[in-house]
């Protein structure tokens, strides 16, 4: 374990709040029913049936009228905060305001940054920064080669002790396979987790989305998803070998899931995550040639999203992360070939894929939670619960309201979600980080002091 | 019909109106004064982001032969170079209100993105690998004239179908007009899925005699360097078009400029069944039949346009939700991008 704290952040008046009368699920805990939730000096101090609690002095009152759900709050290991250099299309707070407004209490920030975050300095100034920027805590993960170039491994160990939570080179697949394993060794040292961007560029070069008979029609090149899965199986048997603690980032096919199922079999210490955008949409959406829907991996097609959601479902796949990946207007304004990969998704994932996949009865409520939440222990940080005791990372969400995602502009600074126009279902009105209230929404007001 | 952006757009109806217009330009063509006045008075910008001779020749040849008046843009030596965007570049030239804007781009889509930006005729004449929708009507306008029509037609499209757009407007559009398409070439070029377009696809021309059209695509040098194919040496041992291959009652097209040599022998391009200068020809007035149709046919737009700067159109701001919604979450809830093509 690194000595410092891994995530820093959220700092603020620790909440009084009493969350009554709401329907508290937290699957861990085994929580599902109305409750009275109490939060003192930002710490759950109490939990119980509901219509029990009183607020104290000073504290606010929520009223969740039976029907609001308290969830344990969401956890991000993929988000692009942009910081340092690209602060044009995200920085610390504006990119932690939106992970509040949706829901989530934690993000891991990935290192692809200008200069990209490869050196022990660099760590501990942007450390300083999100101390007093970020409204949720972060943890940074630091990059495993040097400036991304997948050649010289950075500084691990001190980048390690510096803070970082893990290590990734994420945009780019550290392609030389003689470099991981000296990453995975290395990782006896320093720990951390290595997060992979799995692309094979010899197979996915030139391409600017999913192959196929999309594609085809549309005269764009396309990326095979072998491009992903072959990657991942070398590095599933790389890890194997080592018995290195490895994290398949953004999984998008039936392919790179088949191959993380068989390495958890053998015993590899590997999980995956998966987007929100893998598992609701397809290439079949990109013929609008909506340049928001232009992402790394590309979105693909019918059999493989089914595939993501049913690993999803029995665990193959681990969490949900959502690859926030914010560009500035401008940037996205361009032909679909020209434009850069990514969207952004921190503001739209629960809704998203509550509207998507729990409505229709596909994934139990319960599940998503815990999919949304899992990340966290991943690399090794607390998770967010609902118990007595525990620090307050607390998520209330109306699962009944409607609303159409970016209609309201958005928290993030750039507002390219490949949901935006789309109509959703379940919206998060209030987000506890760290103890503090990091998000309320402007349809929910704390009904007064008592 | 606003736009030109691709013959996806096109039913068979719409692509029979133009080549109907086309033969009536023909004779036009035939006069000793070969201009009619029928677009005086409008402007016709050609905005070019690849180099083109012929096509962009015969859009200008088209435009001025209706009496509009043409101006030339390319991207070489503008204020692209300058790193201007493709948004600012079309605003900008959209101040001087053209009424309509001939596009070619190495971009899939760009044409149907400007169409949102600006309020002239968008005419697509080639975005990246997509498609050439004029260069398909001129071939259905081609074959429509040599055979009568393309019902029941086999027709093959010979060579590097992956790169190009030629091939997808004309699979769509032959398909259209009731003809049967297969596709044929090295399997490095053939684009996986390409058959849900409805054609055919074979890897060798052990089965040509069968076509009554045969296309021959360009073969395009630079994708040697890319190591497509292993040569155009052997490249052209098993797919060039020549002699040997093409029969006497079989048709031959190709879009130009040819590599003798290459995917055709010589001898076939100076054959009686070779129909490459009637689709030159047939390029000006089937040009001057989309220009026509755009701008002065029903449903054309008015003189001048609606006034520049439409660009918000470009990323509506989603609205609320309608009450007529509620059963389509997750469906696309604005007159946005997807739906927002031909309002």
């Amino acid at each position: 374990m690194s000595p410092r704290a891994p995530l820093i952040g959220g700092a603020g008046d620790p909440a009084d709040v009493l969350l009554r009368d709401v329907r508290a699920l937290d699957p861990r805990e085994r929580i599902d029913g109305r409750h009275d939730v109490l939060v003192r000096a930002g710490e759950i101090a109490e939990i119980g049936a509901h219509g029990t609690l009183e607020a104290p002095d000073g504290a606010e009152i929520v009223d969740g009228e039976g029907r609001l759900a308290l969830l344990p709050a969401f956890f991000d290991p993929h988000v692009h905060l942009r910081t340092p250099g690209q602060e044009h299309k995200e920085d610390l707070e504006t990119g932690t305001r939106a992970a509040a407004a949706g829901g989530y209490a934690g993000v891991l920030a990935m290192p692809n940054t200008d200069p990209v975050l490869d050196s022990a300095p660099l760590l501990g100034s942007l450390r300083e920064a999100a101390a007093r920027q970020a409204r949720v805590p972060v943890g940074f993960l630091a990059a495993i080669t040097r400036g991304l170039q997948g050649e010289l491994l950075s500084e691990m160990a001190e980048l390690s002790e510096a803070g970082a939570v893990g290590f990734t080179d994420d945009g780019k697949p550290v392609a030389d396979a003689g470099t991981l394993r000296k990453a995975l060794q290395y990782q006896r040292l320093c720990g951390g987790v290595l997060a992979l961007h799995e692309e094979d560029p010899t197979l996915s070069r030139g391409g600017a989305m999913n192959e196929g008979a999309v594609s085809s029609a549309l005269g764009i090149a396309g990326i095979p998803t072998v491009a992903e899965s072959t990657m991942v199986a070398r590095d599933a048997a790389l890890a194997g070998y080592e018995d290195g603690r490895v994290h398949f980032m953004h999984l998008s096919c039936a392919g790179s899931a088949d191959a993380v199922a068989a390495a958890k079999q053998a015993g590899a210490r590997v999980s995956a995550e998966v987007s929100p955008h893998h598992l609701l949409l397809t290439d079949e959406d990109v013929r609008s040639l909506d340049t928001r829907l232009k992402m790394h991996p590309p979105l693909t097609g019918e059999s493989d999203r089914r595939a993501l959601v049913e690993a999803l479902r029995d665990g193959t796949i681990d969490c949900v992360a959502t690859d926030h990946a914010p560009h500035a207007r401008e940037e996205k304004e361009v032909p679909f070939e020209q434009a850069p990969m990514g969207t952004t998704g921190l503001e739209t994932a629960f809704a998203a894929l509550h509207t998507g996949l729990v409505l229709p009865g596909v994934l139990p409520l319960g599940l998503l939670v815990e999919r949304m939440t899992a990340g966290a222990a991943l690399f090794g940080l607390p998770l967010a619960r609902i118990a007595a005791g525990a620090p307050a990372n607390l998520t209330l969400v109306d699962l009944d309201a409607r609303w159409v995602a970016g209609e309201h502009g958005w928290a993030s600074r750039s507002e390219n979600c490949c949901f935006a126009g789309r109509a959703l279902q379940g919206r998060v009105l209030l987000t506890l980080a760290a103890g503090t209230l990091a998000h309320r929404d402007r349809a929910i007001a704390l009904a007064g002091t008592a | 019909m606003n736009h030109l952006l691709s013959i996806e757009d096109l039913d068979r109806a719409a692509i029979e109106r133009i080549v109907a217009q086309a033969e009536r330009f023909a004779e036009v063509s035939d006069r000793e004064i070969k201009k009619v006045p029928a677009l005086r008075g409008r402007m016709v910008l050609n905005l070019f982001y690849e180099a083109s001779t012929r096509t962009r020749s015969s859009f200008e040849l088209a435009a001025k032969r209706l009496s509009a008046d043409v101006v030339n843009f390319a991207a070489s030596g503008s204020s692209v170079e300058k790193g201007e965007s493709l948004k600012d570049t079309v605003l900008t030239l959209s101040a001087h209100k053209p009424d309509a804007i001939v596009l070619r781009t190495p971009w899939a889509g760009a044409s149907e993105l400007v169409s949102r930006w600006c309020s002239a005729a968008i005419v697509n004449a080639g975005d990246g690998k997509h498609e050439h929708p004029t260069q398909a009507l001129l071939d259905v306008y081609t074959l429509h004239r040599r055979l009568g029509g393309l019902d029941a037609l086999k027709i093959w499209i010979v060579g590097d179908v992956a790169h190009s757009r030629v091939a997808r407007s004309d699979i769509l559009a032959f398909q259209r007009m009731g003809a049967q398409v297969t596709v044929a070439g090295p399997p490095t070029l053939i684009p996986r899925g390409i058959d849900q377009l409805g054609c055919e696809v074979r890897y060798t021309l052990d089965e040509l005699d069968s076509a009554d059209v045969v296309y021959a695509l360009r073969m395009q040098r630079e994708r040697m360097s890319e190591t497509w194919v292993p040569s155009l040496r052997e490249y052209a041992a098993w797919y060039q078009i020549n002699g040997r291959r093409l029969t006497p009652r079989q048709v031959l097209m190709h879009p130009g400029p040819v590599n003798r040599g290459v995917e055709l022998s010589g001898e076939v391009v100076d054959s009686p069944q070779a129909v490459i200068t009637a689709q030159v020809e047939a390029g000006v007035v089937v040009r001057m039949a989309v220009l026509y149709e755009l701008l002065s046919g029903a449903g054309a737009r008015a003189p001048g346009g609606e006034g520049a700067g439409d660009g918000e159109r470009a990323r509506p701001e989603p609205t609320a939700a309608r009450d007529g919604d509620q059963d389509a979450l997750l469906d696309i809830a604005e007159s946005g991008v997807a739906a927002g093509r031909d309002a």
